[in-house]
């Protein structure tokens, strides 16, 4: 029986999916123990209850001003307050842009191991993480005592809502001193468009989309699909599209349920990002691209064509 | 008067305890703040596998004969902006790796793109796991003095990212992740990052800790007269005794289990026939068949 913390996630407003995987991670490493989650800054109060729904006893709300805008001196310090109040066994956060910056620094204050980028949970608890990008698999266990993770998004599976279940909703005071950056400014790029780590579908293109224009018939098949549109290194380069829409060794590592990569090679660098996806379709009009071997299905053609095409049938059997 | 300062320093406390290599860092860099200036760049840098190599396991361990190494691609970023910076405000360029003796090559590469000085901690007492490597960059920087430390964002292999904010918080400074630009003006940093997509504009001051994610630069080549540079720049080599550490003092926290291979793919399907047979063949084969629609 342990205690488990999960640090919940709130981005424009809402929830993030990762943190209800986190508490289903955290619900098997408790043992039949207690699971409690938190939730950091102001106006987040309001999602307790679905945490609760899925497994939280307990919610501390750290609702402080300084924990509006993400810097590492005020979360660290929260979190650590936070840990040292709860005495958690374990702690897991989602490896998103916050928690995998603020889990290493509190760790390393606290004195203790983390795993990152954790997308399965064997028993013992043994952590199972993607190393090389996804060429490989790595199995972690922790040395004694205390145990923290961060879960890469959509790989361990959310649990069902029990609307039934209560929680207990705890407002936790902490004192944030000292800070030593602030953030001047957000530019948000990706607002209304779905986040790529968190993609159930991708849609993505490479040099073969040939312009930046190139894209258009790729959003429009997105936008059917409600899915996120991603690109290879190739089509950044070529600055057909922003480096934030990189997938790839040296750019995200997405795991969707359907990646579609259109235009795109194979390289060895894009398939490490992607290869993980449970079902690929490549849509190249080369069929000797390497991007054929790792697909489930594959169509030798032009995507200016095909692409188009995919998007009106979808629209046709998804009315 | 300056020199006799450093070389008072630095003969005094050569292997001293720890209390006094904190006190004789201490020192420098209070002589760096009191001027608001970069003096002392670290760049913490990491051999990874080329990306174009097949990962090979055996008995649970990731096989390394005949590999191609080279900078973590990251990292490669960050000794870039080190180098620029160097250039626009002055300064010296010290890269550090903790790793084996192999490791050198690449620390050669980053002094002939331009750094001045490398360290590298090949002791195997003090290799383990990311809480063992950040106390041991740690030490190093307690050593060396710092006024700017950069870093990749995360490391191309093992991929935890946990490297900088790590070794930033052993040292009780700040630290900015994931820059894609970085301007400095006295003892103010200006950093723009990128979360997730978004761009973040981000003020802090020396001494902090950056660091890089694609797009900070355009890392060079090293150059031939760089190269044949770079072959009599200093590299000293620092063991457990050198650092002031002891095994037990950075024993990991964690342990590698085993390691595997993902599970081999099945050969796809290409669909044939006229284009539009085809797309529709595709949606249907994605909606009962891969159930994925
Ligand atoms: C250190 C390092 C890190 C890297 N990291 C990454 C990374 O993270 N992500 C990444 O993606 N790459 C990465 N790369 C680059 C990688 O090696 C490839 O260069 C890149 O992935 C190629 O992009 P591409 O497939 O879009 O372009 P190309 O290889 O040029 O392929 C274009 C494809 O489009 C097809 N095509 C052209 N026109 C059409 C059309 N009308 N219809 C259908 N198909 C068409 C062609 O047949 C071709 O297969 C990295 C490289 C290095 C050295
Ligand atoms: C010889 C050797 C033996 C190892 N033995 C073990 C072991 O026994 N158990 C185990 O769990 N792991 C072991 N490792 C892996 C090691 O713990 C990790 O490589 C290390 O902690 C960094 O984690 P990472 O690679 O995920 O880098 P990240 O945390 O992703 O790296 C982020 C950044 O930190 C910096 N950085 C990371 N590592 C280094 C370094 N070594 N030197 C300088 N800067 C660095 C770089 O700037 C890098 O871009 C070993 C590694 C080596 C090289």
């Amino acid at each position: 029986m342990k205690k488990v913390l999960v640090v919940a996630e709130v981005r424009d407003g809402q929830l993030r999916n990762v943190s209800l995987e986190a508490l289903a991670a955290a619900g098997i490493l408790a043992e039949g123990g207690e699971v409690v989650a938190a939730l950091f800054g102001p106006n987040t109060a309001s999602h307790a209850e679905a945490l609760g729904h899925h497994g939280a006893g307990t919610v501390y709300v750290v609702d402080h001003a300084d924990l509006a805008q993400y810097t590492p001196d005020a979360y660290s310090q929260a979190l650590k307050q936070l840990i040292e109040f709860v005495g958690p066994d374990a702690v897991v956060l989602g490896h998103t842009a916050i928690g995998r910056d603020v889990a290493p620094r509190v760790s390393a204050r606290l004195g203790w191991g983390l795993v990152s980028d954790v997308t399965a949970l064997e028993a013992g608890p043994v952590f199972v993480r993607p190393i090389y990008a996804g060429k490989a698999f790595q199995k972690r266990r922790f040395e004694d005592g205390k145990i923290m993770v961060t879960i890469r998004p959509n790989n361990i599976a959310a649990g069902t809502a029990d609307t039934g279940k209560t929680v207990t909703v705890v407002p936790f005071e902490v004192e944030i001193k000292d800070l030593r950056s602030i953030v001047r400014e957000v530019v948000r790029k990706t607002s209304g468009k779905v986040d790529l780590s968190e993609a159930k579908i991708i849609v993505s293109g490479g040099r073969g989309v040939k312009s930046a224009d190139g894209f258009q018939p790729l959003n429009e098949l997105a936008d059917v699909l409600g899915a996120a549109v991603g690109a290879s290194r190739g089509a950044c380069d070529a600055d057909y599209c922003d480096y934030s829409m990189q997938i790839g060794q040296t750019g995200k590592v997405v795991t969707p349920d359907l990646y579609i990569a259109c235009g795109i090679s194979g390289a060895i660098q894009h398939l490490a990002g992607m290869s993980n996806s449970k079902v690929i379709v490549a849509i190249n009009k080369d069929p000797e691209a390497p991007i054929f071997q790792v697909a489930d299905y594959g169509i030798v053609g032009d995507l200016f064509e095909v692409v188009p095409l995919l998007t009106a049938e979808f629209k046709k059997v998804l009315v | 008067m300056e020199g006799t300062v450093k070389g008072f320093v630095a003969q005094r406390f050569r292997g001293g305890t720890r209390m006094q290599l904190a006190a004789a860092a201490y020192v420098r860099q209070q002589r760096h703040y009191e001027g608001g200036i970069l003096v002392n760049i670290l760049v913490v840098m990491k051999q990874t596998f080329d990306t174009e190599e097949k990962i090979v396991i055996q008995d649970g361990k990731i096989q390394d004969d005949g590999v191609e190494f080279i900078i973590n691609p990251y990292d490669e970023y960050a000794i870039e902006e080190a180098i620029k910076l160097k250039e626009e405000h002055g300064g010296e360029v010290t890269v550090v790796s903790v790793g084996p003796d192999r490791v050198e090559k690449e620390l050669r590469t980053a002094l002939a793109m331009g750094a001045d000085k490398a360290i590298l901690v090949d002791d195997e007492s003090l290799f383990g796991d990311e809480y063992t490597t950040a106390k041991v960059l740690a030490a190093v920087a307690r050593k060396t003095g710092y006024d700017l430390i950069l870093g990749g964002q995360m490391a191309v292999d093992s991929g935890a990212g946990q490297g900088g904010p790590r070794l930033a918080e052993e040292l009780g400074i700040n630290h900015v992740s994931t820059a894609v630009k970085l301007e400095i003006n006295g003892s103010s940093v200006r950093v723009e990052r990128d979360v997730e997509g978004d761009t973040e504009v981000v003020e802090t001051s020396l001494p902090v800790l950056i660091t890089a994610q694609q797009g900070l630069n355009e890392p060079r080549y090293p150059s031939l007269p760089g190269i044949m540079k770079a072959k009599k720049k200093p590299l000293e080599r620092l063991t457990a005794d050198d650092l002031g550490l002891s095994a037990a003092d950075v024993a990991p926290k964690t342990q590698v289990v085993d390691q595997t291979l993902p599970p081999k793919k099945e050969a796809g399907r290409i669909l044939a026939g006229e284009i539009p047979a085809q797309v529709s063949e595709l949606v249907q084969l994605l909606r009962n068949e891969a159930k994925v629609i």
